[in-house]
Formats: C-alpha cells, structure tokens, sequence
C-alpha cells in the first residue's frame, strides 16, 4: 500500500527552550503536545492516535497518555533512538490509511542537558547479546562516528576541511535563529582547529547537548483540508536497518541506503527534485553518509558535496538543517528527529526564517539514523510535499 | 553531544550463552562461530546461525591475527585515551577491540594486528585486544 497523500502533517511546535532546569520530562511532552494542538487549531479531544518513543517518561504512551488526559484508539512507541519520530510520522500515515485513527499525535522531549546526563547508557541491560562484546573496550558515542569518518576517508580521500563544510553551512544558518545554541558563524579553520574529540571528529564536529523537544500533528486528507494551516502532504516513507550483519561489517554506507529510495519511489520524484532537506547531524558525518545514501551524490562524493558551501540556503544547491540542525540549534533527549521533521514542515509552509527561507520550496526531505553508525542503526526517511 | 564523557559501563560477562569465548580468552584464545550447516562465520556469537538460522553453531579457535578495518582515539582532557577499532580478522568477522601497545598517531587502516589477552580492570574479564605485529 502506498501512502503518498494517504495523511498531512497539519500541526507542529518546538519548545523554544535549550535547556530545562524547572521543567519535568513529562512536563515537555506536554507543552510540545499544546503547542503543535495550538498550531494545528484543533484540541486535545480530536487525537485519537499517540505515537512516542523511548524519551518518554515512565511506561511510555502508557504513561504519557494518561498524564496528557488522551483518549485514544491507536497507539505505537515504536523506539529506534533519534530517527523514532520520523518512522512515527509514517507509521501514523499507515494508522491512517488502515482506518485505526484520524488525527495523530508524535511527541518527542527530553533533558539530559539540565539533568547533567553524560552519554553514558544506563545500566546495560544483562540479557543483550551484543553488549559484552563491545562495552568492555570503552566505545564512547563519538568513536562510533569517527570510525565511518575515519573508513570514509581511507576509501574516497574525503578530508576533514569538507567535513567542517556541513560544521559552517549549519552555522550560517544557526545566525538567524533566536532559539539556536550556537549562533555565531564558524569557518571551516574554525571547525579543523576546535579541540579532537575522537579522531578525526572535532569538537564542532559534534552536535550540541540540549533540552526541549517537538511535536508534530498527522491527519486524515480530509481534515487536514478543513484546517487553517497549510498543509504538507506524507509522499513518501522508508525504514531500514543496518546492525553489524553477522560479522561483515561495512563502514562506508548507512541503512539510509535502502530507506532513501523506498521513500522516493512511493513519492514517485528522486533526489534531483528535492528543494530542502532536513538531515540527522549527530555530527558531521552523519550528513556526509546519507548526503551519499540518499542519492544526492555517489558513493564517496559526499565531501565534494558538500565544499564551498553547497549545503548553504541561498548559496549552494541543497539547502539543508536551515534552523541549524542538531550541530548548532537543538538536538533535544539527544534525539534529532524530531526537529528534522519541523523544520522541512516550516520551509514547506513558507515559515522558514526569512534569511533561509527556500524560496518556492514545494518539496522537501526529512530523514534520519537513530542508534550508532558504526553498530545498529535505524534510519528513517520521509518525503514530504506541499499542495 | 558537546563533551566527551566516560566510557559506557560494562555488562558483566561470561552470559551462559558465550561463556567459552571468555574461559577461552584466559587461556589466551580466541572464538567465533562458525555454523556447521551453512559453513559461514559469524561474530559476536550466538546459539543460532544468523546466517540461516541453524541451532548447529560450533565455536572456531582462530589465529588472532587480522588487520586494522577503521579505529579512533578518545582523547580526555586533550591527551589520547583508549583506542577503539574494528578488526577484520583473517577468517573474515570484524570484531571491537582496542588497540594497545601502539601511539595512536603512528596506525593506520589495514594496518596487520594480532590479540594479546589481557585485564583492562583487576575485577574484569580477560579480553582480546589487539597489537601491531
Ligand atoms: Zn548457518
């Protein structure tokens, strides 16, 4: 079954905060629930489908349903790290279509800044078969990132200047918003010469820490027609995952190799048509390999991509995190899906900040890796439209 | 994701599954799978065949020796840390280790490594990590 035009985005909202000293988790699920209601111009008692992930507090939509007072027919924590939100937008356009709900509600929210969260995971759980085998060698987030820089570099001569273009091209954007963590602009010496991290990762090479979240709003087609806001159509939805395959590990690609074109295929355009496009930017690399997977470039071309300022509204050819992504605006429960999804609805109604603004954007991409790309990860790709 | 912060915890091996690969890396061995009815290898092991599902599933004693498929160096408060890599071993799984013995500055990708089975913690389990040859 296809979904191409099966349900619309017709509400989203980001909390404007960065960090989340007096707010409770459930607290900014909650907000973000209101303000992408109020966005939508509709009420609580019109949801009838909840989708949320592991960011939610206690037993997830379970607990999260009752705190918001929701009664719902169709619910699904579908938990896959950052990309969640992303699968939830498609997995509510499929709620949709099957007739298991009419106007659904994706929430994401989360404060490991304030809470003083390091990367560190929880205590892992004793039963995973995967774990023992790694954990006891210390991989830190940032390893499992720097070892695909480090492949990619090894196999196409990708340099760490290119790198710092997607660092820059964020930046630029970051300047003209008043949300963003980090608003000043950076060059690409700038990015080369901030402290290693794990190499060849530097410190702007990383994304930032924040609290907050978002919330979006998926309706059937015919209420979304009825709403005031213009509405962005689902075209087009793929899922994948890539894990370490027995043993055969393979740096150089990510699952966005395989969600990518199930999206444009169901969306019936390819990559040449795109206008915008919301990338996950846990850091640099991480753009640079679905920049390549997606099929914007090929294999290996990902760093002369994105030089020069290709990645830069009103400069390069593919505009992309126009509200400056997770390496510079937000990157909220550590989770970047969310925002990815926001911001391509903003640039699809017109509402991007004026400076970034792509100018007749009738066409955009959302997509994203949850989990580690150098291990298991889930990626999720959605394409979206304007009528 | 601005700061670098500790290593994760660890899980605590041996689990029932796989408690072979750690007895044998006190004798200073290293195991993968090896599934006796489709013939491939498979890394981190496990009691059924990822490849085909088969509950025939042998452990495989290999030579340690392999080469450097991608590695990096956290650094800690500016000086290198530990070094993660994944190893593709002669017999063909990649495996996590470290690399130990060796300035980071001087690796390189295809770079021939052999185990050494050693502690990282006085209370931890013996692994396999890896050294220049
Ligand atoms: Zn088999």
């Amino acid at each position: 079954m296809t979904l191409n035009g099966k349900a619309y985005i017709v509400g989203a909202y980001e909390h404007p905060t960065r960090r989340a000293d007096d707010i409770s988790v459930a607290r900014l699920h909650a907000e973000v629930a209101k303000g992408a209601l109020e966005d939508a111009g509709l009420s609580k008692s019109d949801i009838d489908g909840y989708f949320c992930a592991g960011d939610a507090p206690g037993l997830g939509a379970t607990s999260m349903v009752e705190y918001l007072g929701l009664n719902v027919r169709h619910v699904d924590t579908t938990e896959c790290g950052g990309s969640a939100p992303i699968l939830h937008v498609a997995h509510a356009a499929e709620a949709i279509a099957a007739g298991r709900c009419n106007i659904a509600l994706v929430t994401l929210a989360g404060r490991p800044r304030a809470a003083g969260a390091s990367l560190v995971l929880k205590a892992p759980d004793p039963d995973a078969p995967d774990l023992p085998f790694e954990l006891p060698f210390g991989p830190a987030t940032q390893n499992l990132y720097a070892m695909v820089a480090r492949r990619h570099m090894h196999e196409f001569g990708t340099t760490s200047e290119q790198l710092a273009w997607i660092k820059v091209a964020a930046s630029q954007h970051a300047q003209h918003n008043p949300h963003a963590m980090l608003r000043n602009p950076v060059t690409v010496e700038e990015v080369v010469n901030s402290p290693m991290i794990s190499d060849p990762l530097h410190r702007l090479d990383c994304c930032v820490m924040s609290d907050g979240g978002g919330a979006v709003i998926v309706a059937r087609p015919e209420i979304a027609a009825q709403l005031r806001r213009p509405a962005v159509k689902v075209m087009g939805a793929g899922e994948a995952q890539k894990d370490g395959q027995a043993g055969q590990i393979d740096l150089t690609y990510s699952a966005a190799a395989w969600s990518g074109p199930a999206a444009f295929e169901m969306a019936g355009v390819t990559p040449g048509d795109i206008k915008y496009a919301s990338l996950y930017d846990s850091f640099t690399i991480t753009v640079l390999i679905q920049l390549e997977d997606l099929g914007f470039c090929i294999k290996g071309e990902g760093g002369r991509f994105v030089a020069d300022g290709n990645l830069i509204s009103g400069h390069g050819r593919l505009p992309f995190n126009t509200d400056g992504g997770g390496l510079c605006n937000n990157h909220p429960a550590n989770r970047g899906g969310m925002t990815k999804i926001i911001e391509a609805v903003r640039q699809l109604r017109g509402e991007a900040a004026s400076a970034v603004q792509v100018p007749n954007c009738d066409l955009a991409i959302a997509s994203g890796i949850g989990g580690a790309l150098a291990s298991r990860h889930t990626a999720g790709t959605i394409i979206l439209g304007r009528e | 994701m601005a700061d670098v912060k500790k290593a994760r915890p660890e899980p605590k091996p041996p689990q029932m599954d796989v408690e072979a690969f750690w007895t044998a890396a006190e004798r200073e061995e290293l195991l993968i799978k090896e599934c006796q009815d489709c013939g491939e290898p498979h890394f981190y092991p496990r009691m059924v065949c990822p490849h085909c599902l088969s509950d025939r599933v042998e452990w495989k004693a290999v030579s340690g020796r392999g080469e450097i498929y991608s590695y990096s160096t956290l650094m800690r408060k500016g000086q290198p840390g530990h070094t993660i890599a994944f190893v593709r071993l002669e017999e063909g799984v990649t495996l996590m280790s470290n690399i130990v013995d060796a300035d980071p500055q001087g690796l390189s990708i295809g770079q021939p490594v052999r185990a050494v089975f050693r502690k990282l913690k006085e209370d931890g389990p013996t692994l396999p990590l890896f050294i220049p040859v």
